[in-house]
C-alpha cells in the first residue's frame, strides 16, 4: 500500500478539529491551552506534507514549520504564565469563573 | 550574502536600536537613575520618528525589496510607520504618570520595552512580503501585548483580561495558519507575489481557497476586532491599564489595517470580486453597525471606547475597499486622526482614572463644573470621533467615504450609506458624554484636580492634532501625493 498525502491530511484535519471542540467544551484553561497546541500542531503537520508531497522542490513549508512549532511554544509559555497569575489571584483556573466582566 | 540589504530595513533597526538601549538601561542603572527611564525612551523614540522622517524626506526611502523578496519598503510604508511611531509617543508621553505610581517602579521598563517590541512586529508586519515573516510581525506584534495587559498585578480584571486576550489570540492565530496552509498547498510557495501569481493563473474560485481566505482573513480581522471576532475586544480594553488599553486601541489596530490592506492587495487582489468582496462587505457592515448598537448602552467609558474603536475599524476598512490612491491617502488619513482623537479621549480618561480611579459614564456627570480644561479636552475628542466639523474627524470621513464612492460601483453606494446611517447613530452615544460632562446635574461631581505635568503635555499635543490636522490641509494632501506614487501593485483593480 502506498501512503499518499491523504493519509496525513485527514488525521491533521481531525486533530484541528478536535482542537476546536476541545477549546470550546473543555472548562479548564490548562486543558484549553492542550486543546490550542493540538490545533497548531495539526497545522505543522499540514505544512510539511504539502511540502513533502505536494511542492517538494523547495523548503518553504518545512521552514515555516519549524519558525511554527517556536512561536508556539512562545505562545504556551505566555499562556501558562497568565494562568498561574489569575490561579494565584482567583485560586482555581475554571473558565467559568472569569466573568467578572461581561457585555 | 548581501549584507547592504539590512540597510533597507532603516526604521525596524532604528527601533531595534532604542529598544536595546531603553533594556541596558533598565538593566544595569542604579536604582536612583530609573527615574529617568520614561523620559529617556520617548527622547529616543521620538528620534527614532524624526531619523525615519529624515531619511523619507531625502529620499533614501525609496522602493527597496531586500531578502528575497521577503522585506519591502516604500515611502507610503515608511509614512505609515512614522504616524504608528509618533502615536507610540504621545501614548508613551501619557502613560508617564501611571509608569511612575507605587506599584509600576518595579516593572516600568517592562512597559516600555514589550511596547517597543511590539511596535517591531507591527514594521514587520506592514512590510513583510512572505508570510512567514508575516506571522512572525504578527505574533511579536500581539504575544509581548498579552503581558502588557497583564501588567496590573494588583487587579484582578487585568489578569482576567489577559487571559482571554492570549486564549483567543492563540485560537484565531492557529486559524490563520490553517489557512495559510492551505493556501501553500493551492500555491507552492508563501510569497505575496508568488502567490498572487498562481491565483491570477488560476483564479476559479472552488471550496479550500474561499475556506483559507476566509481563515486568512478572520485571522487579520481579529486583531482588528471586526465583528463576527470582536467579542475579546471590549473585556479586554476595560480590564488592562488604561495606557496599554490606549496603545491597543489605536496603533495595535493601524498598523493591522494597514497589513490587512497589505495582504488583502498583494495577496488576493487577482481574486477580489470572485471571492471575497461580499465577505469585505459583509464585514464592513456588521462591524460598523454592532459596534454601534452595542456601544450606546456601554456606562464604563473604556468599554464604550472598545466598541467605538470597533465601529471605527469598519470605516477604516471602507478605505481598504474603495482601492485606489484616494481611498489610501483617506485611510492613512483616518488613522493618524483615529490617533489624535482617540488618545485625547483616554488622556482625559487616564487622567481622571490617575486621580480618582472612577472610570464611569456616572462618574463624569458635571465634570465641566470642577474640571473644565479636561471636558473641554474630551468634547473635542468626542466632536472629532464623531465627525463634526471642523475637527479632523469630519474630514478623515468625508475624505474615506469619498475615496470608496469613486469606486463607482451601485453596491458601494449602499454601503456608503449604512455607514453614513451609522455616523448618525454614532452621534448620539458620543453626545451622551459630552452631555453627562456639560448638562446633566449632580449632587457629587468629581474633585477638582490637576492632572501632572506628562499628561497635560499629552493632552495639548493631542487636541492640537484634532483641531490641526482639520484646518491645516498640507497633511491630507501629502499623503495623497505619497499614495499617488504608491506602486501599482498597492491596487487589485487596474
Amino acid at each position: 500500500m502506498e501512503i499518499t498525502a491523504i493519509y496525513y491530511l485527514v488525521p491533521a484535519l481531525i486533530m484541528f478539529c478536535c482542537g476546536v471542540y476541545g477549546f470550546i467544551t473543555r472548562k479548564n484553561m490548562i486543558a484549553m491551552l492542550i486543546s490550542l497546541e493540538l490545533m497548531l500542531n495539526a497545522v505543522d503537520i499540514n505544512f510539511a506534507v504539502f511540502n513533502r508531497f505536494l511542492w517538494p522542490g523547495q523548503l518553504e513549508g518545512m521552514f515555516f514549520t519549524l519558525f511554527a512549532i517556536a512561536i508556539a511554544a512562545a505562545e504556551t509559555a505566555l499562556a501558562i504564565a497568565i494562568i498561574i497569575n489569575i490561579f494565584r489571584a482567583a485560586k482555581n483556573i475554571d473558565v467559568r469563573s472569569l466573568n467578572e466582566m461581561k457585555f | 550574502m548581501d549584507y547592504s540589504q539590512f540597510l533597507a530595513m532603516k526604521q525596524e533597526l532604528a527601533l531595534l536600536l532604542v529598544f536595546l538601549l531603553v533594556f541596558l538601561y533598565d538593566t544595569f542603572l542604579p536604582k536612583k537613575a530609573q527615574k529617568g527611564l520614561p523620559v529617556f525612551a520617548i527622547v529616543l523614540t521620538l528620534a527614532a520618528t524624526a531619523a525615519g522622517f529624515c531619511c523619507h524626506c531625502l529620499g533614501s526611502a525609496c522602493n527597496t525589496v531586500a531578502f528575497a523578496g521577503m522585506y519591502e519598503t516604500s515611502p507610503v510604508i515608511a509614512a505609515i510607520k512614522g504616524i504608528l511611531n509618533v502615536g507610540a509617543v504621545i501614548v508613551l508621553i501619557q502613560s508617564i504618570k501611571w509608569a511612575d505610581s507605587e506599584n509600576m517602579t518595579m516593572r516600568r521598563g517592562e512597559f516600555y520595552e514589550l511596547l517597543l517590541v511590539t511596535l517591531f512586529g507591527m514594521y514587520l508586519m506592514i512590510s513583510a512580503r512572505h508570510f512567514l515573516l508575516f506571522l512572525i510581525g504578527l505574533e511579536s506584534a500581539s504575544l509581548p501585548l498579552a503581558a502588557m495587559v497583564a501588567l496590573d498585578k494588583n487587579r484582578y480584571e487585568s489578569h482576567e483580561a489577559a487571559v482571554k486576550y492570549i486564549l483567543t489570540a492563540v485560537f484565531s492565530s492557529a486559524i490563520f495558519m490553517l489557512g495559510l496552509s492551505f493556501l501553500y498547498g493551492l500555491t507552492g510557495s508563501l510569497y505575496f507575489q508568488n502567490i498572487y501569481f498562481a491565483l491570477t493563473a488560476n483564479g476559479s474560485a472552488n471550496l479550500l481557497l474561499i475556506l483559507s481566505v476566509a481563515f486568512v482573513i478572520s485571522g487579520i480581522g481579529f486583531k482588528l476586532s471586526l465583528v463576527p471576532f470582536h467579542l475579546w475586544t471590549a473585556d479586554v480594553y476595560q480590564g488592562a491599564p488604561t495606557s496599554v488599553t490606549s496603545y491597543l486601541s489605536v496603533i495595535s489596530k493601524g498598523a493591522t489595517a494597514f497589513a490587512f490592506l497589505v495582504v488583502l492587495v498583494q495577496v488576493f487582489g487577482s481574486i477580489y470580486s470572485s471571492v471575497w468582496e461580499w465577505m469585505l462587505y459583509a464585514l464592513i457592515i456588521l462591524t460598523i453597525t454592532v459596534g454601534n448598537l452595542f456601544a450606546i448602552r456601554q456606562r464604563n467609558m473604556k468599554r464604550f471606547l472598545a466598541f467605538s474603536s470597533v465601529s471605527q475599524a469598519g470605516y477604516i476598512m471602507l478605505g481598504i475597499i474603495a482601492d485606489n490612491a484616494m481611498g489610501m491617502a483617506a485611510m492613512m488619513y483616518y488613522i493618524l486622526v483615529y490617533i489624535f482623537s482617540n488618545l485625547a479621549a483616554f488622556g482625559v480618561i487616564g487622567a481622571i482614572e490617575n486621580a480618582t480611579g472612577k472610570v464611569s459614564m456616572d462618574n463624569y456627570n458635571g465634570l465641566y463644573k470642577t474640571n473644565p480644561r479636561l471636558s473641554f479636552a474630551m468634547m473635542l475628542a468626542m466632536f472629532s470621533l464623531a465627525g463634526i466639523p471642523p475637527f479632523a474627524g469630519f474630514f478623515s470621513k468625508f475624505f474615506i467615504f469619498t475615496g470608496a464612492l469613486n469606486q463607482g460601483s451601485v453596491a458601494i453606494y449602499v454601503l456608503v450609506g449604512i455607514a453614513l446611517l451609522n455616523t448618525i447613530i454614532s452621534l448620539y452615544y458620543y453626545l451622551l458624554v459630552v452631555k453627562a460632562m456639560f448638562i446633566n446635574d449632580t449632587e457629587t461631581p468629581l474633585p477638582t484636580f490637576r492632572s501632572s505635568c506628562s499628561e497635560r503635555l499629552g493632552l495639548w499635543i493631542t487636541v492640537a492634532g484634532v483641531i490641526g490636522l482639520g484646518i491645516v490641509s498640507w497633511f491630507y494632501s501629502s499623503l495623497l501625493e505619497l499614495a499617488q506614487v504608491a506602486p501599482m501593485n498597492m491596487y487589485f483593480i487596474g
